[in-house]
């Protein structure tokens, strides 16, 4: 019976036409009805910029006929007296998932050994690009959830199938119900993209910067599959044909937002972006971008911090996101980017009125506000011809409130959607709130107060004067019945039900009938007194917020304004010039612009700020050859034995609180390696540890570029993986990079002779830039025998390597990279962590450099990287090198092996003033950095750190108080969870997709 | 060097056998201590926070018989050693350690300090300590003398044994066998902060409550057991637990938070236990509960990154500091085995960020002994103690001067090669000949 009842509805939704054509047919007599609707004396907000009094919306159909003041009804309409009502436009949503079911992605290890695509079609290699996908053809309508959105007054939305790098093209619809033909705006809004493979099974990319290459190779390859004759390849050719459109990617975080946009602008594209709501951490390189965004609501809940230990694990991070997640919108309007809110992302689409509210108490403008959830999502989809706005011939999608939009007590009544209308409150129900003078029957005078939304929900009862008993009273409303429940606890004692219905409308009388706790019957009266009190005080405007500042980074030991460029004069002290000057005693080193200008005795300071370093020890920074800090989404990219177009110049994370703890330890350049997971790895990125700045401005400007290669058991899997990704032998590892030079030297070749014709393959680039002696190689490398191997497969094709780093058995076949000028870069004393160390020796350093390699130590290891001075000490305690040699292993050594000793690695006017003052003899176990310089600004100053860490407690205890107070308010929390610190050495493997889809659903 | 003839030719011997470049193989153990020996002219370290200059250092049998200021060697059938500007420390110890348990991290083959099991009280570390393992040699050379093998894993992972590192098999090797039992303190794994938690954080602590409950049981049963005179049917986990009640064997509570290190010790005192606390990241937030409970603490390294972002960046080499300051009984550890021949840095470090280099020092020694109840007869270096201890050429506790140039366990002078050693002879004489 229950079926038949629905089939009937159905039937009867589709059957209802508005004068308007069909292919489908129907089960019965047509019921095509006129569709003419007035709605008169209303404020009609046309738009953001006018707003019309008294003016009449003619509709006719799923079309706006009309907007104006004083327009006549013509005949045949009905009218809507809207008299004290507010009429909008119905709110745009440019990122749904709507009416798509949830991509689910199977949980699975990082590794599973699916190499290429297990889709059926010929599509491209890659299941995470799937250009393919048009939401026109998988979406339907979905009742439930258009229910939802429109109850929040959207009237249409953009849906996006949210999986994969390459999605394909999104549609927008609007949220009426009844069949899927009727729905759609426009077929094709735009081509979306994301950092996510999502439920893509292949392996390939494991890591945000794997991601970022497939993503750049697909443009590549798109491009040249128009002009290819080889290959019938639907991903590619849908991948070329959607670059038209709009373009619209999904990310998480500032961060992202700015890599996204990279690759835009390399290909010529302006994205549009979906972030998650934290811009205001780095606005100005966000607006730079000239990105328009869509932003989300979903603000983090105050954290449970009554137990202290508990809340010692917050961060200062996530305290801070905390409050100023709110002031985002207001941050990116008054930066003057262009930006569409959207209610995605939000635990229930209901929260969207508190938090939109919330963003205008924190600065947003109404009309920023209202312009960000009409106008602008509809500009950015190409809709604004049909919705966001009032306007004749535009769809009749538009909502009735009972006020303002954006005030706290609006109540939306009916969402119009394609001219359909949908209650959501009642709009005829009187507003019954206010206090009244309640009688009853056998009990006697009461107050009664009738707060809350839809013109009463809440009601509270108090007997004044006798004994001042106050009770809240369950309250239900049926149009203008009325039923109050409550408990007085005595006189009488238990529950007294009232039901009764309005009478009078002004002034406002209810009246009916009142049964007591004994069951005695009796009539009661409720005669309208004055208005309820705290209804006005909620219209006040709130008092501006006090909010912490934004700090750069946005955490711990960020600050407001960052450490500038001092002109320095450095006295009095141990100087290590790492010059043939030699150690100067009693010296002094003098910093000007960012460079050093002078070292020497007796210099004079002129305009420059004096220290005395007395007993104090002045080096150059430290470089660490082999670091993997400051990146994001993985540092290996191991689903493949060559890798060679990931760089991690795409994911460098300058909020890494490493860069200020190797500061801490006189380190002020790290080259920022690809993991060793694959024999080819990924290009590195050389930075300078300037805590607080973009990622672009931690680039050391105008170094070489190199790549990471490795050796040994982390490429062949020996200790991890399942064992079917070639090689697992050495013997493969040496045919790896043969077959990758030979396809190297034939790719470069026929890009010599064929010029653009050439599908460009960016894994190729970086080995013709090896082989042009562009690109240099750092080598993970162990044991002799294959450290031998790949200087002979270098030269029998013809490259060179730069440096093999960790080699730890350097020692053993010193002589060969001494003739082959092949730098080592190793550990100062690790060793029997694997059977390829069993022979790794601290004596390693002393006797390449004794052979007369340019030798260095380096970390591979956050920890250690704050102490590399003194695994420089070892090079004394094993092998008694020089003291002044023995620091060059973590200066001027590294630096000349990155090819930067030009500009950093010693004291030399004119170089950078990268520049450490340490306690004591930098190689001593006792030394301690006290001021680390990087381009002569003072970003480690021991001193300093003690103010910043107190500053830092301050501010903590305040937004502990702050969530107190909100808790107190009545506000959500949720548990005080830490952030576990997150490290990478050359081992770690992870699966940035997976994780960002876990993090995703935690939510 | 102004020697006396005997001294001279003991130096020559000495300087021979490190010269010799025997492969590992070879390093064999030293024979036992035939003459009275004296080592003049040095500064003696202690162990337990003094220093004597000029010291006179005379041992015989393998135990110290004098420490003195005099300066004087004494006369009679002595050999002389002058270690004139030279210092004398006792050997240092690593605590809570898998030395001689594994020889290469990554081969599985070789690891044997983690046991199937929660409640492995019955395992013995001593039985497997490897003698022949490359490793030892190399901490040797740089002071590290004695250590604590220890299990690891599981909720109780078993008895450490205190072990010398000269011996040819491991009843030579042992100095106390189960000297402690080891446990971890049951608690909730910390969230990583990205991706989702495997399990809610209710479902964590109920599991956490629940093996607290079961490690109870646990203790209260093995108790009433031990206190049985015959049991009928013989329980070799709670035969093992046996020592710990009487106090014969300590008892090693692994546990890092305030929460957690309080809540091990009170369990420990409810059985009549006074633990050592291992690990101890937050103990530096209840000094006083520590110090009222006499708690010793083996804290972790100070090469280590701090627990969390927000905290000082330089908090793991103050830690030490700030405990042993507040007047707490400090041990210095290292995580791992080959990695023990940084423990006298890591004093170093604790030095440099606070605490008198005397005390820190120690850490490494007398605190140590102490912690596993072998200060009786090492640790110092007092009369009546093993005469282990080392010679160095500069202060041990700074890489840039440690140079361990011989060195005395039970008075019996070892040979300082080892393989690593073995290797830069081997290759720095190639390169040096085809020059």
């Amino acid at each position: 019976m229950k079926k038949l009842l629905l089939a009937v509805v159905l039937v009867f939704y589709a059957a209802i036409l508005f004068a308007q054509q069909t292919t489908y047919p129907v089960n019965g007599s047509f019921d095509t009805r006129p569709g003419q609707f007035a709605f008169t004396n209303a404020t009609i907000v046309v738009n953001s910029n006018q707003t019309l009094t008294n003016a009449t919306l003619l509709v006719k159909g799923q079309t706006i006929q009309a907007v104006g003041a004083g327009l006549a009804v013509p005949k045949g309409y009905v009218i809507i007296d809207a008299k004290g009502k507010f009429i909008y436009p119905s709110l745009v949503d440019a990122f749904t998932g709507y009416g798509l079911p949830e991509a689910v992605v199977q949980p699975r290890g990082a590794r599973q050994s699916v190499f290429v695509s297990a889709k059926k079609g010929a599509y491209g290699w890659n299941e995470a690009i799937r250009p393919e996908t048009q939401v026109k053809n998988i979406f339907s309508v979905d009742s439930k959830k258009a229910d939802d959105l429109r109850k929040a007054g959207f009237g249409s939305v953009n849906v996006i199938n949210r999986d994969g790098i390459a999605r394909g093209i999104s549609a927008a619809v609007t949220l009426n119900d009844g069949a899927d033909n009727n729905v759609f705006l426009k077929d094709q809004t735009a081509a979306n993209y994301s950092f996510s493979k999502g439920t893509s099974s292949n392996d390939y990319p494991t890591s945000l910067m794997g991601s970022i290459a497939l993503l750049r190779q697909t443009y590549y390859d798109a491009q040249w599959y128009g002009k290819q004759k080889d290959e019938y390849n639907i991903s590619l050719e849908e991948f070329a044909r959607q670059q038209n459109i709009p373009q619209l990617f999904e990310v998480d975080g500032w961060a992202n937002i700015l890599r996204a946009d990279k690759i835009g602008k390399e290909f010529g594209k302006q994205y549009i972006i979906k972030s998650t709501g934290d811009e205001y951490q780095r606005i100005q390189e966000v607006k730079a971008t000239g990105a328009s965004l869509i932003i989300p609501l979903n603000f983090p809940k105050a954290y449970d911090v009554e137990d202290p230990s508990e809340a010692r694990n917050l961060t200062l991070t996530q305290m801070k996101a905390w409050e100023m997640a709110p002031a985002n919108a207001a941050a990116l309007e008054k930066a003057g980017v262009k930006f569409a809110l959207t209610s995605f992302g939000l635990e229930n689409t209901r929260d969207f009125w508190a938090n939109i509210r919330l963003a205008i108490e924190n600065g947003l403008t109404e009309k920023q506000a209202l312009q960000s959830i009409t106008e602008i999502p509809a500009s950015l989809l190409g809709i604004s011809d049909k919705v966001g706005s009032l306007e004749k011939g535009k769809v009749a999608n538009f909502l009735i409130s009972s006020d303002n939009l954006f005030k706290k007590d609006n109540i939306i009544f009916e969402n119009w959607v394609q001219g359909k209308r949908f209650i959501i409150n009642k709009i005829d129900v009187t507003d019954i709130r206010g206090n009244y003078n309640l009688n009853i029957d056998g009990v006697g005078a009461l107050t009664l107060k009738i707060t809350g939304t839809s013109g009463g929900s809440v009601a509270a009862i108090e007997r004044i004067d006798v004994d001042s008993v106050k009770a809240t009273a369950a309250l239900a409303r049926n149009g203008d019945w009325v039923s109050i429940n409550f408990s007085l606890k005595k006189n009488p004692a238990g529950n007294i039900r009232l039901s009764g219905f309005l009478t009078a409308a002004s002034p406002l009388l209810l009246k009916g009938e009142a049964v007591l706790p004994d069951g005695t019957t009796g009539r009661f009266t409720a005669a309208y007194k004055e208005a309820a009190k705290e209804t006005q005080k909620k219209e006040e405007p709130k008092a501006t917020l006090a909010m912490g500042p934004v700090i750069y980074p946005f955490g711990a030991f960020g600050n407001e304004v960052l450490p500038k460029a001092e002109n320095v004069l450095i006295k009095n002290a141990t100087v290590w010039t790492n010059e043939k000057e030699g150690i100067l005693q009693n010296a002094d080193v003098l910093l000007e612009n960012g460079k050093i200008k002078a070292v020497g005795k007796n210099l004079s300071a002129g305009n420059a700020r004096v220290i005395d370093a007395t007993g104090k020890h002045v080096t150059a920074g430290i470089i660490d050859e082999h670091s993997h800090i400051a990146g994001s989404g993985g540092i290996n990219e191991g689903a493949q034995s060559v890798s060679a177009e990931v760089r991690i110049a795409d994911i460098i994370n300058s909020e890494d609180v490493n860069i200020y703890r190797q500061l801490a330890g006189g380190v002020t350049t790290s080259h920022i390696l690809h993991g060793s997971a694959n024999p080819i790895g990924g290009q590195s990125q050389l930075i300078k540890l300037r805590w607080g700045k973009a990622p672009e401005e931690l680039k050391f400007a105008g170094a070489d570029g190199f790549i990471k290669f490795a050796l040994g058991e982390n490429v062949k899997q020996s200790n991890f993986g399942t064992g079917a990704r070639f090689p697992v032998t050495r013997m493969g590892v040496e045919q790896t990079f043969v077959d990758e030079f030979t396809r190297g030297k034939e790719y470069g070749k026929a890009i010599a002779v064929k010029g653009n014709n050439v599908r460009r393959d960016l894994e190729l680039d970086a080995i013709v830039e090896i082989l042009k002696n562009k690109r240099f190689i750092t080598c993970h490398s162990y044991v002799q025998s294959e450290i031998n191997m790949l200087i002979h497969v270098a030269d029998s094709l013809g490259f060179k390597i730069n440096t093999f780093t960790h080699i730890l058995e350097g020692y053993k076949i010193a002589d060969k990279m001494k003739a082959h000028g092949i730098a080592g870069s190793t550990f100062s004393d690790w060793w029997a962590y694997k059977n390829e160390v069993a022979e790794a020796i601290p004596y390693n350093g002393k006797i390449m450099h004794n052979v007369g390699i340019t030798t260095a130590f380096n970390s591979d290891d956050a920890e250690m990287a704050r102490h590399l001075n003194q695994e420089a000490g070892k090079a004394v305690l094993y092998g008694n090198v020089p003291e002044e040699e023995a620091f060059k292993f973590v200066t001027l050594n590294p630096a000349k092996m990155l090819h930067i000793d030009g500009q950093v690695g010693s004291l030399k006017a004119g170089k950078d003033a990268d520049v450490v003052i340490w306690s004591d003899n930098p190689l001593s176990i006792y030394a301690k950095a006290e001021k680390t310089f990087v381009d002569g600004a003072a970003y480690w100053d021991i001193e300093k750190d003690a103010l910043v860490i107190k500053t830092q407690q301050t501010e903590k205890a305040r937004l502990i108080q702050k969530m107190l107070e909100s808790k107190s308010s009545g506000s959500g929390t949720q548990r005080a969870q830490g952030v576990a610190p997150r490290l990478y050495n050359c081992e770690t493997l992870e699966n940035y997709s997976a994780e960002l889809n876990e993090s995703e659903h935690a939510h | 060097m102004h020697t006396n003839m005997k001294t001279y030719l003991f130096s020559l011997a000495l300087s021979a056998s490190s010269l010799m470049c025997f492969a590992q193989a070879n390093i064999s153990p030293a024979k036992k201590q035939s003459k009275t020996i004296a080592i003049t002219g040095a500064t003696i370290h202690v162990g337990n926070g003094t220093v004597i200059e000029n010291g006179t250092l005379l041992f015989g049998n393998g135990k110290i018989i004098a420490v003195a200021a005099s300066g004087q060697a004494p006369q009679g059938d002595v050999v002389s050693i002058d270690a004139g500007g030279k210092h004398i420390y006792p050997g240092f110890i690593a605590a809570t350690t898998n030395l001689g348990l594994t020889e290469i991290e990554a081969v599985k083959a070789t690891l044997d300090f983690a046991e199937i099991g929660d409640y492995n009280s019955h395992i013995r570390s001593i039985v497997a300590y490897n003698t022949d393992s490359k490793v030892p040699a190399t901490l040797r050379s740089n002071g590290v003398l004695m250590a604590q093998p220890t299990p690891q894993g599981g909720i109780i992972s078993g008895s450490s044994s205190v072990v010398q590192l000269d011996a040819w098999n491991w009843e030579d090797a042992a100095l106390k066998k189960d000297d402690a039992m080891h446990m971890s303190w049951p608690t909730t794994p910390r969230f990583r902060g990205y991706g989702r938690p495997q399990v809610t954080a209710e479902v964590q602590a109920e599991r956490t409550q629940s093996a607290i409950n079961q490690l109870t049981s646990f203790f209260a049963e093995a108790k009433a057991y031990a206190e049985m005179g015959k049991p009928e049917v013989i329980n070799t986990r709670f035969e093992a637990m046996k020592p710990v009640f009487t106090g014969a064997e300590k008892l090693f509570i692994g546990a890092e938070s305030q929460k957690d290190i309080v809540n091990a010790v009170n369990f420990a005192k409810k059985f009549g236990i006074t633990p050592v606390i291992t690990g101890a990241d937050e103990a530096y937030l209840i000094i006083d509960f520590l110090k009222a409970n006499n708690i010793t603490l083996v804290v972790k390294q100070p090469h280590a990154l701090p627990n969390n972002n927000d905290d000082d960046v330089n908090m793991p080499y103050k830690n030490a500091a700030i405990l042993a300051n507040a007047g707490l009984n400090v041990v210095l550890s290292i995580d791992g085995y080959w990695q023990q021949r940084n423990l006298p840095f890591m004093a170093g470090t604790v030095t440099a960020w606070g605490l008198d280099k005397e005390k820190a020092l120690a850490t490494i020694t007398l605190n140590a002994a102490k912690a596993m109840g072998t200060d009786k007869t090492t640790g110092s270096i007092e009369v009546g103690k093993d005469a282990t201890f080392f010679v160095s050429a500069g202060d041990a506790l700074d890489m840039k001067t440690n140079k361990v140039e011989q060195a005395f366990i039970q008075g019996r002078a070892i040979n300082l090669d080892n393989l690593h050693k073995q290797l830069d002879k081997k290759f720095s004489d190639k390169y040096a000949a085809e020059k």
